[in-house]
Protein backbone atom coordinates (compact mmCIF):
# COMPACT_ATOMS: atom_id res chain seq x y z
CA UNK A 1 0.00 0.00 0.00
CA UNK A 2 2.79 2.35 0.99
CA UNK A 3 4.75 1.32 -2.11
CA UNK A 4 1.72 2.07 -4.26
CA UNK A 5 1.30 5.47 -2.64
CA UNK A 6 4.91 6.41 -3.22
CA UNK A 7 4.72 5.13 -6.80
CA UNK A 8 1.70 7.38 -7.40
CA UNK A 9 3.49 10.32 -5.82
CA UNK A 10 6.46 9.68 -8.08
CA UNK A 11 4.21 9.72 -11.16
CA UNK A 12 2.50 12.91 -10.02
CA UNK A 13 5.72 14.82 -9.45
CA UNK A 14 7.44 13.55 -12.58
CA UNK A 15 4.89 15.48 -14.61
CA UNK A 16 6.54 18.72 -13.39
CA UNK A 17 10.04 17.37 -13.93
CA UNK A 18 11.28 17.36 -10.37
CA UNK A 19 10.74 14.66 -7.80
CA UNK A 20 9.68 15.57 -4.25
CA UNK A 21 9.48 12.93 -1.52
CA UNK A 22 7.64 13.16 1.80
CA UNK A 23 9.64 13.43 5.04
CA UNK A 24 7.82 12.83 8.33
CA UNK A 25 9.31 15.62 10.46
CA UNK A 26 8.93 15.45 14.23
CA UNK A 27 10.75 16.61 17.32
CA UNK A 28 14.34 17.16 16.31
CA UNK A 29 17.55 18.00 18.16
CA UNK A 30 18.80 20.79 15.92
CA UNK A 31 22.20 22.38 16.42
CA UNK A 32 20.18 25.62 16.58
CA UNK A 33 17.87 25.17 19.59
CA UNK A 34 14.30 26.45 19.29
CA UNK A 35 14.59 28.69 22.36
CA UNK A 36 18.19 29.76 21.62
CA UNK A 37 19.30 27.61 24.57
CA UNK A 38 18.60 23.89 24.41
CA UNK A 39 15.03 23.09 23.27
CA UNK A 40 14.33 20.70 20.40
CA UNK A 41 12.70 22.11 17.27
CA UNK A 42 9.46 20.75 15.86
CA UNK A 43 9.71 20.01 12.15
CA UNK A 44 6.31 19.70 10.46
CA UNK A 45 5.88 17.00 7.81
CA UNK A 46 7.16 18.33 4.47
CA UNK A 47 8.26 17.26 1.00
CA UNK A 48 11.80 17.72 -0.22
CA UNK A 49 13.18 17.79 -3.75
CA UNK A 50 15.21 14.60 -4.00
CA UNK A 51 18.05 16.26 -5.93
CA UNK A 52 19.62 19.71 -6.08
CA UNK A 53 18.61 21.87 -9.06
CA UNK A 54 20.86 21.27 -12.08
CA UNK A 55 22.38 23.68 -14.62
CA UNK A 56 19.96 22.37 -17.27
CA UNK A 57 16.96 23.00 -15.03
CA UNK A 58 18.16 26.47 -14.09
CA UNK A 59 18.82 27.31 -17.76
CA UNK A 60 15.22 26.39 -18.61
CA UNK A 61 14.11 28.62 -15.73
CA UNK A 62 16.07 31.70 -16.83
CA UNK A 63 14.88 31.20 -20.41
CA UNK A 64 11.28 31.25 -19.19
CA UNK A 65 11.85 34.06 -16.66
CA UNK A 66 14.26 36.41 -18.44
CA UNK A 67 14.48 38.77 -15.47
CA UNK A 68 16.70 36.08 -13.90
CA UNK A 69 19.16 35.89 -16.83
CA UNK A 70 22.58 37.10 -15.72
CA UNK A 71 22.43 39.98 -18.23
CA UNK A 72 18.99 41.10 -16.97
CA UNK A 73 19.01 40.44 -13.24
CA UNK A 74 18.74 43.40 -10.85
CA UNK A 75 21.94 43.82 -8.84
CA UNK A 76 19.91 44.02 -5.62
CA UNK A 77 18.99 40.35 -6.20
CA UNK A 78 22.27 38.91 -7.51
CA UNK A 79 25.85 40.12 -7.47
CA UNK A 80 28.10 40.33 -10.55
CA UNK A 81 29.39 36.73 -10.25
CA UNK A 82 25.86 35.32 -10.64
CA UNK A 83 26.04 32.41 -13.16
CA UNK A 84 29.43 33.73 -14.27
CA UNK A 85 30.68 30.18 -14.96
CA UNK A 86 28.12 29.76 -17.73
CA UNK A 87 29.36 30.35 -21.28
CA UNK A 88 26.77 33.07 -21.85
CA UNK A 89 23.49 34.36 -20.45
CA UNK A 90 21.59 31.58 -22.26
CA UNK A 91 24.17 28.82 -22.81
CA UNK A 92 25.91 26.53 -20.31
CA UNK A 93 29.21 25.75 -22.07
CA UNK A 94 32.06 23.51 -20.94
CA UNK A 95 32.28 24.75 -17.35
CA UNK A 96 28.65 24.02 -16.54
CA UNK A 97 27.50 20.56 -17.57
CA UNK A 98 23.72 20.04 -17.77
CA UNK A 99 23.52 17.45 -14.98
CA UNK A 100 25.86 19.24 -12.58
CA UNK A 101 24.18 21.13 -9.75
CA UNK A 102 23.77 24.83 -10.49
CA UNK A 103 26.08 27.03 -8.38
CA UNK A 104 26.85 30.78 -8.36
CA UNK A 105 23.19 31.50 -7.62
CA UNK A 106 21.93 34.04 -5.09
CA UNK A 107 19.31 33.35 -2.42
CA UNK A 108 16.82 35.50 -4.32
CA UNK A 109 17.38 33.56 -7.54
CA UNK A 110 17.08 30.23 -5.71
CA UNK A 111 13.86 31.38 -4.06
CA UNK A 112 12.44 32.51 -7.43
CA UNK A 113 13.34 29.16 -9.02
CA UNK A 114 11.55 27.27 -6.24
CA UNK A 115 8.48 29.48 -6.67
CA UNK A 116 8.47 28.42 -10.35
CA UNK A 117 8.07 24.82 -9.11
CA UNK A 118 5.30 26.00 -6.75
CA UNK A 119 7.75 25.33 -3.95
CA UNK A 120 10.05 27.27 -1.64
CA UNK A 121 13.52 26.81 -0.22
CA UNK A 122 13.63 24.38 2.73
CA UNK A 123 14.04 25.94 6.15
CA UNK A 124 17.29 25.28 7.98
CA UNK A 125 15.48 22.84 10.30
CA UNK A 126 14.03 20.94 7.34
CA UNK A 127 17.42 20.74 5.62
CA UNK A 128 19.14 19.65 8.84
CA UNK A 129 16.41 17.03 9.45
CA UNK A 130 17.00 15.51 6.00
CA UNK A 131 20.78 15.77 6.44
CA UNK A 132 20.76 13.80 9.71
CA UNK A 133 20.01 10.57 7.80
CA UNK A 134 22.50 8.15 6.33
CA UNK A 135 21.59 5.34 3.93
CA UNK A 136 19.83 3.19 6.54
CA UNK A 137 19.05 5.38 9.57
CA UNK A 138 16.91 8.51 9.95
CA UNK A 139 19.41 9.98 12.42
CA UNK A 140 23.00 8.84 12.10
CA UNK A 141 24.51 11.93 13.69
CA UNK A 142 25.91 10.17 16.74
CA UNK A 143 27.90 7.73 14.63
CA UNK A 144 31.56 8.86 14.61
CA UNK A 145 32.30 6.96 11.39
CA UNK A 146 29.49 8.77 9.56
CA UNK A 147 30.63 12.15 10.86
CA UNK A 148 34.16 11.37 9.71
CA UNK A 149 32.91 10.49 6.24
CA UNK A 150 31.10 13.82 5.86
CA UNK A 151 34.02 15.80 7.21
CA UNK A 152 36.34 14.17 4.70
CA UNK A 153 34.27 15.78 1.93
CA UNK A 154 34.77 19.25 3.39
CA UNK A 155 38.53 18.72 3.45
CA UNK A 156 38.63 17.89 -0.25
CA UNK A 157 40.18 20.63 -2.43
CA UNK A 158 37.49 22.81 -4.02
CA UNK A 159 39.25 23.03 -7.39
CA UNK A 160 37.97 19.66 -8.59
CA UNK A 161 34.97 19.60 -10.95
CA UNK A 162 31.56 18.95 -9.41
CA UNK A 163 29.99 15.54 -9.95
CA UNK A 164 26.57 15.26 -11.56
CA UNK A 165 23.57 15.17 -9.24
CA UNK A 166 22.20 11.71 -8.45
CA UNK A 167 24.45 10.36 -5.73
CA UNK A 168 23.31 7.54 -3.43
CA UNK A 169 19.90 8.01 -1.77
CA UNK A 170 19.68 8.47 1.99
CA UNK A 171 17.11 6.87 4.31
CA UNK A 172 14.38 9.17 2.92
CA UNK A 173 15.34 8.75 -0.75
CA UNK A 174 16.97 12.18 -0.84
CA UNK A 175 20.29 12.51 -2.70
CA UNK A 176 23.40 14.70 -2.55
CA UNK A 177 22.64 16.28 0.84
CA UNK A 178 26.30 15.76 1.73
CA UNK A 179 29.32 15.50 -0.50
CA UNK A 180 28.37 17.66 -3.48
CA UNK A 181 27.49 21.30 -2.74
CA UNK A 182 26.41 23.69 0.01
CA UNK A 183 22.74 24.66 -0.16
CA UNK A 184 20.72 27.81 0.43
CA UNK A 185 17.92 27.60 2.98
CA UNK A 186 14.85 29.83 3.24
CA UNK A 187 15.85 31.28 6.60
CA UNK A 188 19.60 31.62 5.95
CA UNK A 189 19.31 35.05 7.61
CA UNK A 190 17.86 33.47 10.76
CA UNK A 191 21.06 31.73 11.80
CA UNK A 192 22.16 34.43 14.20
CA UNK A 193 25.40 33.28 15.63
CA UNK A 194 27.59 35.68 17.55
CA UNK A 195 30.97 36.02 15.87
CA UNK A 196 32.48 35.50 19.30
CA UNK A 197 30.57 33.13 21.57
CA UNK A 198 31.79 35.00 24.66
CA UNK A 199 29.39 37.77 23.64
CA UNK A 200 26.38 35.53 24.13
CA UNK A 201 23.74 36.89 26.49
CA UNK A 202 25.77 40.02 27.12
CA UNK A 203 23.10 42.65 27.84
CA UNK A 204 25.43 45.44 26.70
CA UNK A 205 25.69 43.92 23.29
CA UNK A 206 22.99 45.45 21.11
CA UNK A 207 23.69 43.65 17.88
CA UNK A 208 20.85 41.23 18.47
CA UNK A 209 17.50 42.18 19.92
CA UNK A 210 15.76 39.66 22.14
CA UNK A 211 17.47 36.86 23.96
CA UNK A 212 20.87 37.43 22.40
CA UNK A 213 22.65 35.29 19.89
CA UNK A 214 22.05 31.58 19.62
CA UNK A 215 23.72 28.95 21.65
CA UNK A 216 24.87 26.08 19.52
CA UNK A 217 24.20 22.53 20.59
CA UNK A 218 26.07 19.41 19.60
CA UNK A 219 29.34 21.24 19.07
CA UNK A 220 31.07 18.05 17.92
CA UNK A 221 28.94 18.06 14.77
CA UNK A 222 31.48 20.18 12.89
CA UNK A 223 30.11 19.39 9.44
CA UNK A 224 26.71 20.88 10.25
CA UNK A 225 28.18 23.78 12.23
CA UNK A 226 30.33 24.69 9.22
CA UNK A 227 27.12 24.99 7.17
CA UNK A 228 25.60 27.30 9.77
CA UNK A 229 28.73 29.45 9.88
CA UNK A 230 28.91 29.69 6.10
CA UNK A 231 25.21 30.47 5.58
CA UNK A 232 25.15 33.07 8.35
CA UNK A 233 28.07 34.88 6.71
CA UNK A 234 26.29 35.33 3.37
CA UNK A 235 24.10 38.12 2.08
CA UNK A 236 21.06 37.30 -0.03
CA UNK A 237 22.56 38.60 -3.28
CA UNK A 238 25.85 36.73 -2.78
CA UNK A 239 26.85 33.80 -4.96
CA UNK A 240 29.72 31.38 -4.43
CA UNK A 241 31.26 28.61 -6.50
CA UNK A 242 29.98 25.91 -4.17
CA UNK A 243 26.51 26.98 -3.10
CA UNK A 244 23.46 25.68 -4.95
CA UNK A 245 20.03 24.70 -3.67
CA UNK A 246 17.05 22.34 -3.68
CA UNK A 247 13.41 23.18 -2.96
CA UNK A 248 10.76 22.00 -0.50
CA UNK A 249 6.97 21.97 -0.22
CA UNK A 250 4.47 21.48 2.58
CA UNK A 251 3.23 17.92 3.07
CA UNK A 252 0.29 16.93 0.89
CA UNK A 253 -3.06 17.32 2.61
CA UNK A 254 -4.35 13.91 3.78
CA UNK A 255 -7.11 12.55 1.54
CA UNK B 1 -20.63 42.11 -35.01
CA UNK B 2 -18.05 41.54 -32.30
CA UNK B 3 -19.29 40.33 -29.02
CA UNK B 4 -17.68 41.69 -25.92
CA UNK B 5 -16.27 38.81 -23.96
CA UNK B 6 -15.89 39.89 -20.35
CA UNK B 7 -13.09 37.38 -19.84
CA UNK B 8 -11.04 38.82 -22.69
CA UNK B 9 -11.65 42.36 -21.46
CA UNK B 10 -10.46 41.31 -18.04
CA UNK B 11 -7.46 39.64 -19.63
CA UNK B 12 -6.63 42.76 -21.65
CA UNK B 13 -6.86 44.85 -18.50
CA UNK B 14 -4.54 42.47 -16.71
CA UNK B 15 -2.03 42.64 -19.56
CA UNK B 16 -2.18 46.45 -19.52
CA UNK B 17 -1.78 46.50 -15.77
CA UNK B 18 1.16 44.10 -15.87
CA UNK B 19 2.73 46.18 -18.65
CA UNK B 20 2.43 49.40 -16.67
CA UNK B 21 3.87 47.68 -13.66
CA UNK B 22 6.88 46.39 -15.57
CA UNK B 23 7.50 49.82 -17.06
CA UNK B 24 7.67 51.25 -13.53
CA UNK B 25 10.13 48.54 -12.50
CA UNK B 26 12.26 49.18 -15.57
CA UNK B 27 12.85 52.80 -14.49
CA UNK B 28 14.34 51.66 -11.19
CA UNK B 29 18.10 51.16 -10.87
CA UNK B 30 19.21 47.52 -10.53
CA UNK B 31 20.39 48.20 -6.98
CA UNK B 32 17.00 49.60 -5.92
CA UNK B 33 15.38 47.94 -2.90
CA UNK B 34 12.08 48.80 -4.62
CA UNK B 35 12.78 46.03 -7.14
CA UNK B 36 11.36 43.90 -4.34
CA UNK B 37 7.66 44.18 -5.06
CA UNK B 38 5.92 43.18 -1.83
CA UNK B 39 2.49 44.11 -0.47
CA UNK B 40 2.28 45.86 2.90
CA UNK B 41 -0.54 47.12 5.13
CA UNK B 42 -0.07 50.20 7.32
CA UNK B 43 -1.38 51.05 10.80
CA UNK B 44 -4.59 52.44 9.30
CA UNK B 45 -5.26 49.22 7.39
CA UNK B 46 -4.34 50.74 4.01
CA UNK B 47 -2.61 48.39 1.60
CA UNK B 48 0.40 49.63 -0.38
CA UNK B 49 3.34 48.20 -2.27
CA UNK B 50 6.93 48.75 -1.22
CA UNK B 51 8.17 51.59 -3.40
CA UNK B 52 4.70 52.85 -4.23
CA UNK B 53 5.24 55.95 -2.06
CA UNK B 54 8.66 56.56 -3.52
CA UNK B 55 10.19 59.82 -4.79
CA UNK B 56 11.31 61.04 -1.35
CA UNK B 57 14.15 59.53 0.70
CA UNK B 58 12.97 57.36 3.59
CA UNK B 59 14.46 55.72 6.68
CA UNK B 60 13.59 52.01 6.76
CA UNK B 61 13.94 49.56 9.61
CA UNK B 62 12.26 46.45 11.03
CA UNK B 63 10.85 45.71 14.51
CA UNK B 64 8.07 43.88 16.31
CA UNK B 65 5.74 45.38 18.86
CA UNK B 66 5.94 42.73 21.60
CA UNK B 67 9.73 43.09 21.84
CA UNK B 68 10.85 43.91 25.37
CA UNK B 69 14.51 44.60 24.79
CA UNK B 70 16.10 46.55 21.98
CA UNK B 71 13.05 47.38 19.85
CA UNK B 72 11.87 50.43 21.82
CA UNK B 73 15.36 51.76 21.16
CA UNK B 74 14.83 51.45 17.41
CA UNK B 75 11.95 53.92 17.54
CA UNK B 76 14.03 56.22 19.79
CA UNK B 77 17.00 56.05 17.40
CA UNK B 78 14.82 56.77 14.37
CA UNK B 79 13.23 59.72 16.16
CA UNK B 80 16.63 61.17 17.12
CA UNK B 81 17.90 60.69 13.58
CA UNK B 82 14.83 62.49 12.21
CA UNK B 83 15.43 65.37 14.65
CA UNK B 84 19.13 65.61 13.77
CA UNK B 85 18.23 65.76 10.08
CA UNK B 86 15.57 68.45 10.57
CA UNK B 87 17.87 70.65 12.67
CA UNK B 88 18.96 72.68 9.64
CA UNK B 89 15.36 73.58 8.89
CA UNK B 90 14.66 70.77 6.43
CA UNK B 91 11.39 68.89 6.36
CA UNK B 92 11.05 65.77 8.49
CA UNK B 93 12.24 62.64 6.69
CA UNK B 94 9.70 59.81 6.41
CA UNK B 95 10.12 56.57 8.35
CA UNK B 96 8.93 53.11 7.34
CA UNK B 97 9.06 50.50 10.10
CA UNK B 98 8.04 46.96 9.06
CA UNK B 99 7.16 44.20 11.54
CA UNK B 100 8.96 40.84 11.68
CA UNK B 101 5.86 39.37 13.29
CA UNK B 102 2.87 39.27 10.91
CA UNK B 103 0.94 36.95 13.23
CA UNK B 104 0.68 39.30 16.17
CA UNK B 105 1.30 42.69 14.58
CA UNK B 106 -2.11 43.38 13.08
CA UNK B 107 -2.89 46.90 11.81
CA UNK B 108 -4.83 47.46 15.07
CA UNK B 109 -1.77 46.54 17.14
CA UNK B 110 0.45 48.79 14.98
CA UNK B 111 -2.06 51.62 15.43
CA UNK B 112 -1.91 51.14 19.20
CA UNK B 113 1.91 51.44 19.24
CA UNK B 114 1.68 54.40 16.86
CA UNK B 115 -0.49 56.17 19.45
CA UNK B 116 1.48 55.00 22.50
CA UNK B 117 4.75 56.24 21.06
CA UNK B 118 3.08 59.49 19.88
CA UNK B 119 4.30 59.10 16.31
CA UNK B 120 3.33 61.67 13.68
CA UNK B 121 2.33 61.51 10.02
CA UNK B 122 5.94 61.09 8.88
CA UNK B 123 5.82 57.53 10.30
CA UNK B 124 4.41 54.39 8.70
CA UNK B 125 4.23 51.20 10.74
CA UNK B 126 3.53 48.27 8.45
CA UNK B 127 3.11 44.52 8.28
CA UNK B 128 3.46 42.04 5.43
CA UNK B 129 3.24 38.23 4.98
CA UNK B 130 5.90 35.91 6.41
CA UNK B 131 7.61 35.19 3.06
CA UNK B 132 7.85 38.91 2.29
CA UNK B 133 9.29 39.63 5.76
CA UNK B 134 12.08 37.19 4.94
CA UNK B 135 12.75 38.89 1.58
CA UNK B 136 12.66 42.43 2.97
CA UNK B 137 15.08 41.45 5.76
CA UNK B 138 17.28 39.89 3.08
CA UNK B 139 17.52 43.10 0.98
CA UNK B 140 18.10 45.18 4.12
CA UNK B 141 20.68 42.67 5.41
CA UNK B 142 18.84 42.16 8.70
CA UNK B 143 18.91 38.78 10.47
CA UNK B 144 15.98 37.50 12.53
CA UNK B 145 14.83 34.26 14.06
CA UNK B 146 11.54 33.34 15.72
CA UNK B 147 12.00 31.50 19.00
CA UNK B 148 9.73 28.84 20.48
CA UNK B 149 8.41 31.19 23.20
CA UNK B 150 7.19 33.79 20.69
CA UNK B 151 10.20 36.10 21.06
CA UNK B 152 12.31 37.00 18.07
CA UNK B 153 16.03 37.46 17.91
CA UNK B 154 17.06 40.01 15.36
CA UNK B 155 19.84 42.31 14.31
CA UNK B 156 18.96 45.97 13.99
CA UNK B 157 19.79 48.34 11.20
CA UNK B 158 18.47 51.64 9.94
CA UNK B 159 18.74 52.03 6.19
CA UNK B 160 18.37 55.28 4.28
CA UNK B 161 16.79 54.75 0.87
CA UNK B 162 16.95 57.32 -1.92
CA UNK B 163 13.73 58.22 -3.72
CA UNK B 164 14.50 55.54 -6.29
CA UNK B 165 15.16 52.90 -3.62
CA UNK B 166 18.96 52.83 -3.71
CA UNK B 167 20.63 52.29 -0.33
CA UNK B 168 22.41 55.57 0.54
CA UNK B 169 23.50 54.79 4.08
CA UNK B 170 23.11 52.16 6.76
CA UNK B 171 23.80 52.08 10.47
CA UNK B 172 23.45 49.50 13.22
CA UNK B 173 24.19 52.00 15.98
CA UNK B 174 21.25 52.14 18.35
CA UNK B 175 20.34 54.48 21.19
CA UNK B 176 22.46 57.35 19.93
CA UNK B 177 22.57 59.26 16.68
CA UNK B 178 25.16 57.95 14.22
CA UNK B 179 26.80 61.21 13.05
CA UNK B 180 28.29 59.66 9.93
CA UNK B 181 24.89 58.29 8.94
CA UNK B 182 23.26 61.69 9.47
CA UNK B 183 25.94 63.37 7.33
CA UNK B 184 25.26 60.95 4.50
CA UNK B 185 21.52 61.46 4.86
CA UNK B 186 21.97 65.27 4.77
CA UNK B 187 24.10 65.05 1.65
CA UNK B 188 21.40 62.99 -0.02
CA UNK B 189 18.58 65.48 0.51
Amino acid sequence: MRALASALLLLATQATGAEYLPLPGGTFASVLPADAKDADVIVLPFRLRTEPVTNAEFLAFVNAHVEWRRDHVASVFAEARYLSHWQSADALGANALPAQPVIQVSWFAAQAYCESEHARLPTWSEWEFAAAADATRSDARKDPAWREQILSWYSRPSGTALANVGGPANFYGVRDVHGLIWEWVDDFNALLVASDSRDQNDPDRLKFCGAGALNLRDRENYAVLMRVAMLSSLKAADTTNNIGFRCAMPAEAPR
Amino acid sequence: MTRCNPISILFAMLVLFAGAHNAAAAELPGASVYRLDIALVDQDGHGFRLGERRAKPVLVSMFYTSCQFVCPLIIDSLRKTQAALARDGGAKIDVLLVSFDPQRDTPARLKQVFAERKLDASWTLARTDAASVRKLAAVLDIQYRALANGDLNHSSAITLLAGDGRILARTDKLGEVDAEFVDKARAAR
